[in-house]
C-alpha cells in the first residue's frame, strides 16, 4: 500500500498506525501523529487502519519561537 | 509577580529556543534570561535523524514550563490539529496559537485565530494567541476564552521595535485585567524596556537573543530591560511636558531679581 508519509510517498504493508510508528523505530519515542489532517492520541494508533493513499504526520518536538 | 493562566512566574521574559548556534549556547542563554517559560515547536520527525528525541531531553533538562506553538500553521483547521498533537507531546494544555496569513509579513491572520482560539478554549486549552495590536480582534479572541493576548510589536524576526506604540497603549488601556505579553519584533534590549514601561505584563523574545553576537550576554541584557522597565512602570513614570521645567529650587537663588520688564 502507498501512503504519504511526512508529505513524502512511502510503501508500507502496516495495517495499523501503531504498526507503522514501531517499524518505523518509534515505539518509545516521544511522537505525535495525525491523519487525513486530524489528531491521532497514542492509545488511539492501534485501532487505526491505514489505507491507500492515507496521508499521515509523524511529529516530535522542536526548537520553537 | 507574572500569573499566566493561574501559574505563577518571576521572570517576565519568555525566551524561544530557536536558531541558536548551538544546543549548548540555547541552554546557556536561558539560564543567562531568567526565563521559565520557553517556547517550542513541532515538526516532522524522521526515523533515521530522529532529530526530535534529542531536543526533548534538552527541554527537559532545562526544567521550564513549555509553550508550544502552531507556527506555520495557515489555517484554523491546521492550528487546531497541530494543537491537539502538541498537548500530547509536550504534556500541556499551554499553546502559542499563530494562525499565519501572510509569509512576508508573517502576520497573524485573525479570523482564522479567534476560529481557532474558540475551538480550542472549548476543549480546555489554554490559548496565548499571537495577535496584532487590533483592539477589535483582542476583544474576540477574549470573547473566545483567551485570558491572556500576545500582540506583535512588528513582525516576527524583524528587531524593528514598537511600530505602533500608540495602539499598544490603548489596548494595555482596554484591558487593565488580561495579561498582554508582547510577542515578536523586539531586537534591543531598550525596546523591551519600552514596553515594560507602558505596563506590558512580559515579553516573548527569540530572533534578537539567538541571532545576537553572542546570545548568552544579549539575554542577560534582555533580562535586566525587562526588569528596569517593569520596574519604572511600577515607580511610575513622570509624564513628558513641552517647556522646560528646573529641577534645582528657584528660591534662594543667589543674585535673584524678579524681572520687572517681562
Amino acid at each position: 500500500m502507498k501512503i504519504l508519509l511526512n508529505g513524502e510517498a512511502f510503501a508500507t504493508d502496516a495495517k495499523t498506525l501503531d504498526e507503522l510508528c514501531a517499524r518505523l523505530g518509534f515505539a518509545e519515542a516521544r511522537i505525535a501523529t495525525a491523519v487525513n489532517g486530524s489528531f491521532v492520541a497514542a492509545p488511539l494508533r492501534g485501532s487505526t487502519p491505514l489505507t491507500e493513499a492515507d496521508e499521515i504526520e509523524i511529529v516530535a518536538p522542536r526548537q520553537g519561537g | 509577580m507574572l500569573t499566566l493562566y493561574g501559574k505563577e512566574f518571576t521572570s517576565r521574559l519568555l525566551l524561544g529556543t530557536a536558531q541558536y548556534p548551538s544546543p549548548e549556547s540555547l541552554k546557556l542563554a536561558v539560564t543567562a534570561s531568567g526565563a521559565e517559560i520557553v517556547t517550542v515547536s513541532l515538526r516532522r520527525e524522521s526515523a533515521r535523524a530522529r532529530t526530535g528525541q534529542g531536543f526533548w531531553a534538552l527541554i527537559e533538562e532545562l526544567g521550564c514550563q513549555v509553550l508550544p506553538n502552531t507556527a506555520g500553521c495557515r489555517t484554523a483547521k491546521e492550528a487546531v490539529a497541530t494543537a491537539h498533537m502538541a498537548r500530547e507531546l509536550f504534556g500541556t494544555t499551554w499553546i502559542k496559537l499563530e494562525v499565519i496569513a501572510n509569509d512576508d509579513t508573517l502576520q497573524p491572520d485573525l479570523f482564522g485565530l479567534v476560529e481557532a482560539a474558540g475551538v480550542l478554549s472549548g476543549e480546555g486549552f489554554e490559548v496565548l494567541p499571537y495577535t496584532t495590536e487590533d483592539l477589535s480582534a483582542a476583544e474576540r479572541l477574549v470573547a473566545a476564552g483567551c485570558a491572556v493576548l500576545m500582540p506583535w510589536a512588528a513582525p516576527i524576526g524583524s528587531a524593528r521595535g514598537l511600530v505602533n506604540k500608540e495602539a499598544l497603549k490603548t489596548l494595555r488601556a482596554y484591558f487593565p485585567d488580561i495579561p498582554l505579553v508582547i510577542d515578536a519584533g523586539l531586537g534591543a534590549p531598550s525596546h523591551a524596556a519600552e514596553v515594560m514601561e507602558l505596563g506590558y505584563d512580559a515579553v516573548l523574545l527569540n530572533t534578537a537573543v539567538a541571532k545576537a553576537g553572542d546570545p548568552v550576554k544579549m539575554a542577560a541584557a534582555f533580562a535586566k530591560a525587562v526588569e528596569a522597565g517593569r520596574l519604572a512602570f511600577e515607580a511610575g513614570l513622570i509624564e513628558p511636558r513641552d517647556m522646560a521645567s528646573p529641577s534645582t529650587p528657584v528660591a534662594g537663588t543667589p543674585f535673584f531679581k524678579i524681572d520687572h520688564a517681562s
